[in-house]
């Protein structure tokens, strides 16, 4: 255990160092490039592998393949550059590669603000590579929680054969902050593992909601394809080939809701107000509401730390809990979307800004008034 | 011509009196295909693709490589559903991005020989920055495209490889953009080793193919074949017979093509066969694991000196 002053961006490099990550392809872009940079220095001290490749569409490529190979593999990128990774995260989500993808936001579209935070890229996480799709998207408050976090997100995405998505943005990736690194040896990391015979091995089979991943050149020789495919591997237009195997991919992620899904509710009896909020956002809603209960107010609050899949059940019972729950976000109403989907328009106000400026702790206290 | 197919699909006199049921165990070229994959093909009867997918493997078995050792990786098109019917790992991506996958795949897994299968639209069009950029790095992959002039699973539409004033569905007054030569642009690029032949010359393929996949750097082969369906019909090319043959009588070994004058050189327009180029430069994975093995030295001693995080 030591204690260390870092960037967002370092401890997410940690982090992945940390859960066993041994390989990085990325391509620069601002405000995610520390993570490139604290990787290409550490990876090959630890026998890891770091490539610059030419764009963010190979970068996507290269860690699905060196997956594939047997290395767990990230990449991080923003903006611009998340939105040429949607190609290719849609196959890691069809092929069931896992791999962990960090966007650490910046305002947009296009080429935006790049130096400037925003959380416009919510839905892209969710919904920016075609075609219905299983993803789990999460995001942290803190730089500790950046480095706890992208430990997770690895664990995840291995014990769910997913792409994982660390949706950041540029106030925690570039953020100071002190943390307390563990011991990496101490670190809890999953490793998924292959108990059948290459002979009756299936790497889809529909028997249980996650069949085990088998590396490239170990044994087990079969055929990975983004086309939809039988329990061996193999293209198929069947429907009793496909049907089983849609129903199994699309809600693998929701039957095991109660492991993913990562949130914290603090509640206050009598609380007629709840803010939800999530990133860096987050931390302007704590501060709004340790100043309302310091004025006497009760106000309920709810951080979600998985934001896909998104935690309807908790967010249900928050808002059997108050009259109104107000979602602070810098961009103009993403995750509130969802919130309003969950819980009625009626029931939800709406915080948004999209500037490039942060929200204020003033805008959610004035919200609680209106 | 039947004599020449026969051959070029390695299928002996012998080998085709064995009963179908028996081929597998029979040859050794099918002993290399999916047994669980139910044939035939997805290609139309008559394209080159199958010549090649032979051709490649018995690169493969006179090299005697290990079936767990071969990676195929392929993007999409045509060609890229080659991988599917032959018994390696197979890697099946998405359009143009072969390369990327199998640079991921190859850093991971120096040891194994990682082949990536493409068509002339899926290397050069989508594909191309990929393209020049694993050349640039001489990872050790072999590159296998497989030109057709045309995409063909989309129904003929014209490619970067489609020769000026030809017709395709896209270009239905014939072509007006140029061409790029696959093999130049490779070696400009960088590639280690780069060999043409064509469909036609099958034993040529085998040749050039176990050399692309023994060189340690970045090995490309550039199989030209036809897609006598979409390109050869719009074109009015003939059959596929006639156009396997037009491969035969429109292409020249190097060797003949070396001797002739630079004015005939320049005013050549047949497919010149042969290795093109071979210069022995570092490879990739090789270079980067002599870096890990420095630098996991060097944190060895750090860690017996100040202690690990």
């Amino acid at each position: 255990m030591s204690v260390k002053l870092m960037q967002g961006n370092e401890a997410i490099a940690l982090g992945a160092l940390a859960a066993g990550c041994r390989f990085y392809a990325g391509y620069p872009i601002t405000p995610s490039t520390e993570v490139a940079e604290v990787m290409a220095r550490e990876l090959p001290k630890v026998g890891g592998k770091f490539i610059q490749m030419e764009d963010e569409i190979a970068s996507m490529a290269a860690i699905i393949g060196a997956r594939v190979g047997g290395l767990k593999s990230m990449t991080a990128t923003s903006g611009p550059g998340f939105s040429l990774m949607q190609e290719n995260l849609g196959y890691a989500a069809m092929a069931e590669i896992p791999c962990v993808v960090v966007n650490v936001q910046r305002l947009g579209p296009s080429t935006g603000q790049p130096t400037a935070a925003s959380q416009g890229d919510v839905m892209q996480a969710r919904w920016g590579t075609h075609g219905d799709h299983p993803i789990i998207v999460l995001s942290p408050i803190s730089v500790s929680q950046a480095f706890s976090l992208t430990v997770t997100a690895f664990n995840l995405s291995e014990k769910y054969r997913t792409p994982v998505i660390l949706l950041t943005d540029e106030i925690i990736g570039h953020m100071r902050e002190p943390i307390e690194l563990p011991d990496f040896s101490t670190i809890e990391r999953y490793e998924q593992v292959v108990t059948e015979p290459p002979e009756t091995y299936k790497p889809y089979s529909n028997r249980t909601d996650v069949p085990a991943m088998a590396a490239f050149g170990r044994g087990y020789r079969y055929h990975i394809t983004g086309l939809f495919h039988d329990e061996v591997g193999f293209p198929t237009q069947r429907l009793d080939e496909v049907e089983p195997w849609l129903e199994r991919v699309n809600g693998k992620l929701e039957r095991h809701a109660d492991d993913i899904l990562l949130y914290q509710a603090d509640y206050q009896p009598g609380a007629r107000v709840a803010v939800l909020s999530y990133g860096a956002t987050a931390r302007t809603a704590r501060h709004a509401v340790k100043q309302l209960r310091e004025s006497g107010q009760k106000v309920n609050l709810f951080t979600a730390y998985t934001i896909w899949p998104f935690p309807e059940k908790a967010v249900e019972e928050l808002a059997d809990s108050v009259e109104r729950i107000i979602v602070p976000e810098m961009n103009l109403g993403q995750l509130a979307l969802e919130v309003e989907r969950v819980v009625g328009r009626r029931k939800v106000k709406r915080v948004t800004r999209a500037n490039g400026e942060m929200i204020t702790p003033d805008m959610i206290v004035a919200a609680m008034e209106m | 011509m039947a004599e020449h197919i026969l051959e070029a699909h390695s299928l002996t006199k012998q080998e085709a009196q064995i009963p179908r049921e028996d081929w597998f165990e029979a040859s050794e070229t099918l002993q290399h295909l999916r047994k669980n994959k139910k044939f035939p093909t997805i290609w139309c009867s008559g394209c080159g693709l199958g010549v090649i997918m032979g051709a490649l493997i018995r690169a493969i078995d006179h090299l005697g490589l290990e079936k767990d050792q071969v990676a195929l990786v392929a993007g999409i098109g045509c060609t890229a559903r080659m991988p599917v019917y032959m018994d390696f790992n197979t890697l099946h991506t998405t359009h143009g991005r072969a390369l990327a996958f199998a640079t991921g795949l190859k850093i991971a897994r120096p040891d194994m020989k990682v082949i990536a299968i493409m068509g002339d639209g899926d290397a050069l069009a989508i594909g191309g920055n990929h393209f020049i950029h694993a050349a640039r790095r001489n990872i050790g992959i072999t590159a296998l495209v497989v030109n057709n002039s045309i995409y063909g699973m989309t129904g003929g539409q014209y490619s970067p490889t489609t020769p000026v004033g030809m017709r395709a569905t896209t270009a239905p007054y014939g072509n007006v953009e140029p061409p790029f030569p696959i093999c130049d642009l490779a070696i400009a690029a960088g590639a280690s080793y780069v060999a043409r032949s064509t469909a036609f010359h099958a034993l040529e393929l085998d040749k050039y193919l176990s050399e692309a996949i023994s060189n340690e750097g970045f090995s490309l082969v550039e199989a030209v074949s036809y897609c006598h369906t979409t390109y050869g019909r719009i074109n009015k090319l003939g059959t596929a017979a006639e156009m396997m043959r037009s491969l035969k009588d429109n292409s020249i070994p190097k060797a003949t093509f070396d001797k002739l004058t630079l004015e005939e050189q320049q005013a050549n327009t047949k497919i010149v066969r042969g290795v093109l180029h071979r210069k022995k430069r570092p490879e990739y994975t090789a270079i980067y694991d002599l870096l890990v093995q420095q630098q996991t030295h060097q944190e060895e001693i750090r860690l017996r000196n100040v202690g690990r995080y």
